[in-house]
Parts: structure tokens; sequence; C-alpha cells
């Protein structure tokens, strides 16, 4: 009789493994299809109309004909003050919470309204960049004004992202160097950051990703100019701005898909340097 | 026996006094006096959770790392009070270096392992570290395994090897004292007894301190012997005189294993 109870539920058991391991495979494979799809879609669309003339001419009657080189620089410079501005703050930001202020009362609020600034929509970063960096500090649409409101946008992921790769280092770490007499700002500069450099690279890849493809909060603060820019303190147009102003003025089909699949491959083009860079650095702890 | 005592005896490198340390409301440490011995190997044996890691660990000051840790009473080190005023604590952790439990070597290479300690003093001189490297490797008979590989990666090599290497990285600093928490309790019986035929060259040149839970090992390595039972001292005495004739019967009951 008992024999008979558990082949039964024993039977259940199996039945209901197979019913998860058939159902987390089938959303598994939804997730990868949508991802190809979306990229196939685009990629598809837009490799056709992308040729060394699009790359590298300026665009010509607002994007109707031409290239968008000069787009292609301004999205560069824009991103990259961004993240050269977010760096160094957010590193540290999150070497001070982690090593320094522990658990106070101080760091819990800072963290809870980090937190509250990783979820606030870009077009308020916008908003407070247009009036705080634009029109009150006078730095006007510009390439500094747009990395800057970048930068806060960016400061969160990349503190969460630092800050979680600095605690799964070892505290056997941190008192083998202490107990040769190192301060602990030699331990965090000699010992700590060099085993967190694929988390903080990681952190940087997906502020990256955030910033290249921010389109409202840089619209109100880098302007559309279609020049190219010559100094940080003057205004252009990043891809996503491109695209968002040739797809809502209907200008150019063909070009709103070539930007868009640019967008796209320049991003997964960053995300594979990332990679080899982690990979080459070496995983936390081994090899 | 007395007379004894103190013709072995050259000088003293620690002095405890009344000792107390608490975590938060916890005592762990309750009015301890020990003398620690220059050149001698001292044990602390005792049950898990007698507090002698945390004694150890008031010695070269690693407590401080531990938030809501306070301390009373003295720890004279070559008769300076190090928790007094102005005390320098990188100065002594130079001179008192530590071994862990856990192996615990960089994620760097074996030789960047070794000239840490000499390189964050502010030794540049490459043949310097050099012959850094190569003095300590010897002096933990780690040499002839490693020379051949002193630019791979350190937590490439064996349990026992990476403890070895944590001794020479710290030899490396020259100090006068190692601590040393439980060493070989993560390690093989072949690990372990490479171990503790070093600690009797070792202790030619350097005082050590050493936690043990193996009460052979505190038999076979060390000069002196010190009980700790529920965050006190019970007895501290030779090593033979402890594991012979005892005066605590709580120690006699420890070494027999009637308990712990």
């Amino acid at each position: 009789m008992d024999r008979i109870k558990h082949e039964n539920l024993k039977r259940i058991k199996t039945s209901k493994n197979l019913l998860f391991y058939g159902g987390t495979g089938v959303f598994a494979a939804i997730t990868l299809a949508t991802l190809i799809i979306i990229i196939g879609y685009i990629l598809v669309n837009g490799l056709t109309h992308i040729n060394l003339e699009f790359l590298t001419q300026e665009p010509k009657r607002m994007g109707k004909e031409g290239g968008i080189f000069s787009v292609i620089i301004g999205t560069l410079m824009v991103t990259g003050v961004g993240i050269l501005i977010a760096t160094p703050i957010g590193i540290a930001a999150a070497i001070y919470f982690t090593e320094y202020a522990k658990n106070g009362k101080g760091v819990t609020i800072i963290r809870f309204f980090t937190e509250i600034l990783a979820g606030i929509p870009s077009i308020i970063f916008g908003l407070f960049g247009f009036a705080f960096f634009v029109i009150f500090l006078g730095m006007g649409w510009s390439v500094i004004s747009g990395g800057l409101t970048l930068a806060l946008m960016v400061l969160p992921t990349l503190i969460r992202a630092t800050e979680e790769s600095l605690k799964t280092v070892p505290m056997a770490y941190r008192e083998g160097s202490l107990s040769l007499g190192a301060t602990r700002w030699q331990t965090i500069v000699k010992v700590i950051i060099p085993c967190c450099k694929p988390g903080i690279l990681t952190g940087l890849i997906l502020g990256i990703g955030r910033a290249i493809g921010e389109t409202a909060a840089v619209m109100l603060t880098v302007g559309g100019s279609l020049r190219i820019p010559t100094s940080i303190f003057d205004s252009t147009r990043t891809m996503s701005v491109h695209l968002y102003v040739l797809a809502a003025e209907g200008l150019s089909q063909e070009k709103t898909y070539a930007t868009a699949a640019l967008l796209i491959i320049i991003v997964l083009l960053i995300n594979t340097i990332a990679n080899l860079i982690s990979s080459r650095l070496g995983g936390n702890y081994g090899n | 026996m007395e007379t004894k005592l103190t013709t072995d005896i050259n000088e003293i490198k620690f002095e405890i006094e009344k000792l107390n340390l608490y975590y938060g409301s916890f005592q762990a440490l309750k009015e301890i006096d020990m003398t620690i011995y220059g050149n001698k190997i001292t044990a602390l044996i005792g049950p898990s959770g007698c507090g002698k890691s945390t004694f150890l660990r008031t010695l070269n000051r690693m407590n401080d790392l531990i938030q809501g840790v306070t301390i009373d009473g003295t720890i004279q080190f070559d008769e300076q009070d190090i928790y007094g005023t102005g005390y320098d604590i990188i100065e002594l952790r130079k001179k008192v270096g530590m071994v862990f439990q856990k192996p615990n070597p960089f994620p760097k290479t074996i030789y960047e392992n070794v000239v840490y300690g000499p390189k964050i003093h502010g030794e540049k001189d490459r043949s310097k570290l050099d012959h850094i490297v190569e003095r300590t490797l010897k002096e933990v008979a780690l040499w002839e395994e490693v020379k051949d590989r002193l630019h791979k990666p350190a937590l490439g090599l064996s349990g026992g090897q990476q403890q070895r290497l944590c001794i020479a990285r710290c030899l490396a600093v020259e100090p006068e004292v190692i601590l040393m928490d439980e060493p070989t309790s993560a390690l093989d019986p072949v690990a372990t007894s490479k171990i503790e035929g070093l600690l009797e060259e070792l202790a030619e040149k350097y005082t050590i301190v050493i936690v043990t839970h193996n009460m052979q090992q505190a038999g076979r390595v060390s000069d002196f012997t010190s009980f700790f039972l529920n965050g006190k001292v019970i007895e501290t005495d030779k090593t033979e005189v402890i594991f012979s004739n005892p005066a605590n019967k709580k120690t006699e009951d420890y070494i027999t294993g009637r308990f712990g």
C-alpha cells in the first residue's frame, strides 16, 4: 500500500518536474526569439542603407539625404564626456560606501536616494539638466550640459555595480594586506580595486549602454545641431536624437533604419570589447 | 623548575595585563594576564569560542576592523602599550605579522605576493626585492617548488604551498613576531607536517604565537602553552608541564579529552 503511494508520489513529482522544465524552456525561447526578431528586423532593414557615404558624410536637408558623420561624432562625444565624469565619481562613491562608511545612517539615506535616482524617468533628468546646466549655469545646449546630465543618470548604475563587486572581495584579502602593515588606502588601491576591475567594467558597460541610447534627456540638454561639434561647449545631436527626429518627422525611413542599425552595432561592439578586456583581466580571483 | 624557566628566557615580547574585550555587550575576553617570551613558540589552546583567536588578534590590533569591539587593560609590546594613544598601528603590524586560518594569498603572482609588504613600505629596488623573494621562499622551503614559476598566479598553488607562501609574505616584512591563527587547520597532514617542521626553524629568529585546535600540534611544536576557556586563561606554563602535570583540573580534563 505504502509502496503504491510512494510510486504515485514519485510519478507526480516527475511529471511536475517535467512541466516546470518544459515551461521554463518555452519562456527562455520566447525571450531569445524576441531579442533576435528585434535586432534582426532592424539590421535587415538598416544594413542595406549603411554605406561609406552614410558613415562619412554629414547630413543634408535635415537628414533626408547624406550621412550621419557629425551625429556619430556627437554621440561619441556626449557619451564619452558623461562616462568620463561619472566613472571617477561613481567608483569613489562606491568605495566610500563599502570600505569606509559601512552601514552608517547617512549611507543608508544616500543609498536610498541613489536607488530612487536610478528609477527616475529620463525626461525628468533632461528637464533638470535643461534648467540647471543649460539655463542656470549658462552652459547652453552643449556637449558638456548633456554629458553632465548623462553622468547623473549613469551614476546609480555605476555605483551599484562597483559596490556589488567590492562586496565580493573576501575579507581575508583585506586582513592579509592590513596585517602586513598596509594602510586602508593602500589596501583599497593595491588589492581590492584590482580584484574588482571586471565588476567595475560591467558597471561601465551598463552605464554606456544607458547613456548612448538616451534620447529625452539629451534632446533637452545637447540640442539638435547637425554640425560637427568643435568643442564641448558646442551643441550637437546624438544618434538616438537623430533617430527620433527622423522617425517623428517622417523624414526618411531608410535613414531611420540605417541609424538604428548602426546604433545597435555600436552597442554590440562596445559590449564585445568590454567583455574581451574583462576576460583578459581575468575573472575575479582565479587564473 | 623555576630556575630553569628563568634561564631559558631571554626576553619578554608581550606583557598582557587585565585584558578585557567586548563585542558590543558580550564579553569575549576576561581579565587576561599573560607573558609572551621572545624567540619561543607559545601555543594557545582551548575549545571553540573560548576566545583564543580573539586574543591573538588583539596582539596586532586586527580586532580594530570589527565594529563594536571595545578593549580595556594593557598590552605591552617591547615595553610600549599598543593600545596607548598615538601608538603607530602600521609600525606594530610591520613588527607583528600574521598568518591566517585559511591561506589568503592575493590574486597576484607568487612574486607579487611576497614583495607586497616590502613594496608598500617603500622598497623599490628590483634586485633587493628579488633577493627578498628568494630569501623568504627559501626560509619557508618553497623556493625549490616555485622558483620556475614565480610570475605565475599564486592561486594556482596547492593549499599547503599557499600557506607557506603566506608565511613567506609575512616574513618579507621582517617581523619580530608571527601570529598564527590555526595555520594548518585547512591543510592535509603532509602539508601540516611541513609547516610544523618550519615552525621550529622559524622560532630561532622569530617569536611565534600559534592558536591551534590540535592538541598534539601544541605538544609537538610549542615551548609554552596557554589554556583558554570561556574567555579566561585557565593556565599558562611550559608545554611539558601543561601536558604532563597541569595545575588546574580543567586543563587536565581538556587535555585528556574529557571535553572540548
